[in-house]
């Protein structure tokens, strides 16, 4: 069954990408988004198997891969716990994801490449998730990698969509640089990549050293941070994060699939996976967990100022990802796991309904050009109040919450939990960042749904008045437009702020997202609400996990008893988040233009993400460049071209000219030729 | 006593004036040919004080083919000296460069 | 010892002559320089006793091919004016390469002189002259040994012969020729007829 599981969204992705244009459209999304349901209906029986505790951990094999010697790989499933969670995560927002891609990708010339593509990353991704080596995992990893960049650059007619997908390729690299030198060191080290052996004899090579670059280092230590930054890599943490906000060139279904739910994740669940090794070693779990609280903190920061609305939410996704991985450096994994799960719903969520703002506002972005929308598309507005409140972690203890209140909470209670300097580091910058979450989130709500109408100065909406006339009921939407999410910009900081926008409708009315855009809207809203509640229990104990991942029952202890205040402490600063964002957006809508002008220099810092951006331009990728074109003018053209053919043909050339001096076609210069030769021959003859 | 190679040094030095003449004048293109006779002239000098000397009759007759061949050549040379005459108006060695490459 | 003054006479005109051959001004000069070389020539080669070969030269060489050169020279009409003097400027040059060159063809006989060098076995023995006369071993030889080689260079004369004729022929018009058939076929009524013009007329051809 676990097979069928993994291997039909890859003969779907087959079929609809070999089929493209033979098959049709309907064929095409019919044959994904059937095979992904059926994926997922075979998931959650797992899952729910694992819940009750009939289900135990087994490894189903595949084929044999590579035998040389010590290196024995072979393909194989392996199905836990841990594999059980990623694999309802994973199967269902993809499936959900495949029948909304109905309605947004639904104009789109290129439909059955672009299905193909959502299941070819969704096989990947599964056997990522259900690798039993860490060969399988990388080739899964580097499976989603690629299917990132296919996704991302979807759109390939537009400059700006081909270099996003470049960026995350590339920045992806650098992850799995570190990450294939993690699977080496541990083949060397253990000599085998089979994931329970490795689990197994870790906690026994705690301690030993091995040579690196000269000097002598903990060996876990060195492998668990090579391994480590891959994760970073993929996973979009501080440092390799540059590529998830230039990944929303691509459609919005991609952004909630990969860079919401699921592969940004995957480095969350490697960690996990591989939680004995890390426990081995103390410095890679304090590493993983100032990185990830950082993390946090600078995305939540940047997050305030960004005014297209997927970023905002990109941005958040990147801060959430650093609570997972503060969580598993801090030796609480299943808090981890468990924000990662409930992270899944309610990011997917927002995302989706992104979308279908983005849908109805003809592929405006900017949400300065939003406003008072919840009248024209409240479907969409009542799910992300539900997914803002998952996000946010609204709930009152021991009564409800929302699903992110559950998870969250675990998290930032297990940091401070740890007792250890770099817990309380942690613990701190994770309440800090909750409250800017709770505001950038509410902002965005204020910003979209509240206030007035302030599309008329939108370009994307004049332009749709322009080409449909009077009102929009008609859907007839030009193949340009889909390539044209072309707004998704960062704002100058002279830009316009919102009071200076005008206000006004020009006509444009926003049309409801349809049916197969609305149904995984509603199917993830339920999770968002619900799934903290329903699973907590589950993901906090050990008693599911069965040993899937290290747990640490005094750590949980601890975490349980914790000062009340210390407890109450997200849910009062994302209150405080709450009541900034009311006072700036809805009360007083001036606030946010003189906080910007007064402190100036702090909001371009912000805006420019850090100046992040600009570093990595000035320290790689300009000497890239320079390396590329020295390599290229001086190496290629000047070395090898010049002594080469270029420098052959010249020679040829001059060759030519010098030798045609000799057939200057007079008879006497011939004649005396003709006497040196024979003078040549005649003193031979004497000579020999 | 004359020996032989009195003969010889007498037909080097024809050889060598023969050359000469061959590249060294600008006049015109007769006197090539007639240099060209002079080596054969050396040549059968060569021949024939050889068969004397060593009594060998083979080298009176290769001259004699040297004479029958240095005829025809001749007037072979000569008729085109006419054509191209004709043709050019001019036999000057110096203009003569229509083999130009 | 006559033998000697004889050898050098000749000698030193067949040098003296080529050298004016290839420096003479005017091209009737050279011509004449050169039929003087060859007679030298031929009394070199009556000193060694080949008389034949020496006679040959003379009738073939000065009566044939100097008088060619002189026909040639006179047909060409070379105007004299033009005639570009001065040495060429490859002069010096020249000289240099053609001293070594004689000079190595000195030592190359030298050399021959000095070492050992053993010839095949010689394959006409000639007789001596009180007992044949050159003329009559020359046949023998040629007519029997030699005799294909004798027919090549009779071939090698009528190509050339061929070769002088078709290179210089040239369709000339406007010449009358006969054309035999016609004047065969020429009938007596044809050629003429009466005809009795009244005086002061002509008559119409």
């Amino acid at each position: 069954m676990i097979q069928l599981l993994v291997f039909l969204p890859l003969f779907a992705a087959a079929v609809a990408g070999l089929g493209n244009r033979m098959i049709g459209n309907t064929a095409a999304k019919l044959v994904t988004t059937g095979a992904l349901f059926a994926s997922c209906a075979i998931a959650w029986p797992i899952f729910i198997g694992f819940l009750t505790g009939t289900n135990h951990a087994y490894v189903a094999p595949v084929l044999t891969f590579i035998h040389s010697g010590d290196l024995q790989v072979d393909w194989a499933l392996r199905v836990d716990a841990l594999t059980a969670v990623m694999l309802v995560v994973v199967t269902s927002v993809s499936a959900l994801v495949h029948l909304y891609s109905w309605g947004y990708m639904g104009e789109d010339p290129d439909q059955p490449r672009f299905f193909a593509y959502l299941s070819l990353f969704t096989f990947a991704m599964l056997m990522l998730v259900t690798a039993d080596s860490l060969v399988q995992m990388f080739f899964g990893w580097e499976g989603v990698g690629l299917a990132s960049y296919l996704l991302i650059g979807f759109w390939y007619q537009k400059p700006s969509a081909g270099a996003a997908a470049i960026k995350a390729f590339v920045v992806n690299r650098v992850g799995d640089f570190g990450f294939s030198l993690g699977i080496f060191g541990t083949f060397l080290v253990f000599g085998t990549t089979s994931i329970p052996a490795i689990l197994h004899a870790a906690p026994g090579m705690a301690g030993s050293t091995i040579g690196f670059l000269g000097y002598r280092v903990d060996t876990m230590t060195l492998l668990c941070l090579l391994l480590f930054i891959g994760a970073m890599g993929k996973s979009a943490q501080l440092g390799l994060h540059t590529w998830l906000p230039d990944a929303m060139e691509g459609p919005t279904p991609v952004s909630a699939l990969i860079h919401a739910a699921t592969m940004v994740t995957a480095g969350v669940f490697m960690v996990c996976r591989l939680s004995p090794m890390f426990e081995t070693s103390h410095v890679a779990l304090e590493v993983v967990t100032v990185i990830g609280a950082l993390t946090c903190f600078f995305a939540a920061t940047v997050g305030t100022t960004q005014t297209d609305i997927k970023r905002v939410i990109a941005y958040s996704t990147c801060s959430q990802l650093g609570y997972m991985f503060f969580a598993a450096g801090s030796g609480a994994f299943g808090a981890a796991m468990f924000h990662l799960f409930t992270h899944a719903f309610f990011k997917a969520l927002l995302f989706l309904s992104a979308g279908s703002v983005i849908h109805s506002m003809h592929h405006e972005q900017d949400m300065r050009f939003y406003g008072g929308l919840r009248k024209h598309i409240p479907l969409t507005f009542w799910v992300m109040i539900a997914g803002t409140l998952a996000i946010t972690g609204v709930g009152v203890a021991g009564v409800f919450g929302f699903a992110g209140f559950y998870s969250k909470d675990a998290i930032i209670e297990a940091a401070y939990a740890t007792g250890t300097q770099v817990g309380g580091f942690a613990w701190f910058m994770g309440v800090f960042a909750a409250g800017l979450t709770s505001f950038y989130s509410w902002r965005l709500i204020f910003l979209t749904f509240f206030g007035e109408p302030r599309w008329a100065a939108s370009e994307h909406i004049q332009h749709a008045m322009h080409d449909h006339g009077h009102g929009h009921d008609d859907h007839g939407h030009d193949d340009h437009h889909a390539p044209d999410e072309t707004a998704g910009h960062e704002p100058r900081p002279e830009g316009r702020s919102i009071n200076e926008i005008a206000h006004g409708t020009l006509g444009y009315h926003p049309h409801a997202a349809p049916w197969v855009m609305k149904l995984p809207l509603l199917v993830l809203a339920v999770g968002a609400v619900f799934a903290g509640w329903a699973f907590a229990h589950y993901f906090l104990e050990a008693e599911f996990w069965q040993g899937a991942v290290a747990y640490s029952a005094e750590l949980h202890e601890k975490a349980e008893h914790l000062p009340t205040l210390l407890g109450l402490a997200p849910t009062i600063v994302m209150l405080i988040g709450l009541a900034i964002a009311y006072w700036g957006y809805i009360v007083d809508t001036t606030i946010p233009d003189r906080f910007a002008r007064t402190f100036r220099g702090l909001y371009v810092f912000l805006l420019k993400k850090w100046y992040f951006d600009e570093l990595y331009d000035f320290l790689f990728v300009r000497p890239a460049f320079a390396i590329g074109r020295f390599l290229w003018k001086q190496g290629d053209e000047g070395t090898i071209d010049r002594f080469g053919p270029d420098g052959i043909s010249k020679l040829m050339v001059v060759g030519n000219r010098f030798m045609a001096r000799a057939q200057s076609g007079y008879v006497y210069s011939y004649a005396l030729v003709m006497l040196l030769g024979l003078a040549g021959l005649a003193t031979w003859a004497v000579t020999r | 006593m004359i020996g032989l190679q009195h003969f010889l040094v007498v037909s080097a030095i024809l050889f060598v004036m023969g050359v000469l003449g061959i590249f060294l004048n600008r006049k015109n293109v007769i006197i090539i040919l007639m240099a060209i006779e002079l080596i054969l002239l050396s040549v059968n000098i060569n021949l024939v004080a050889f068969s004397a000397y060593l009594h060998d009759l083979v080298g009176q007759i290769f001259a004699m083919f040297v004479l029958t061949v240095a005829a025809g050549e001749a007037a072979i040379g000569l008729a085109i000296l006419v054509i191209y005459f004709r043709g050019r108006g001019t036999i000057a060695v110096d203009d003569i460069n229509r083999m130009k490459g | 010892m006559i033998q000697t003054i004889a050898f050098y006479l000749f000698a030193v005109m067949v040098i003296a002559s080529a050298a004016l051959t290839i420096t003479a001004r005017n091209p009737v000069h050279s011509v004449l320089w050169l039929i003087l070389a060859f007679f030298n020539a031929a009394g070199l080669m009556l000193l060694v006793g080949a008389e034949f070969i020496a006679m040959l030269l003379v009738i073939v060489y000065v009566g044939a091919v100097a008088v060619l050169f002189l026909f040639v020279v006179m047909m060409l009409d070379i105007d004299f004016a033009e005639l570009r003097a001065g040495l060429s400027r490859y002069l010096p040059f020249g000289v240099a390469i053609a001293a070594a060159l004689l000079a190595e063809i000195v030592i190359a006989a030298g050399v021959w002189e000095a070492g050992p060098v053993q010839l095949a076995g010689r394959t006409a023995v000639t007789p001596s002259p009180d007992q044949v006369p050159n003329i009559e071993a020359l046949g023998t030889l040629l007519y029997t040994r030699y005799l294909f080689v004798f027919e090549g260079a009779g071939l090698v004369l009528l190509v050339a012969m061929i070769g002088a004729i078709v290179l210089t022929h040239r369709a000339r018009g406007g010449v009358r020729r006969q054309n035999i058939m016609r004047q065969s076929m020429r009938r007596a009524e044809d050629a003429t007829r009466m005809t009795n013009p009244t005086v002061g007329q002509g008559v119409e051809l």
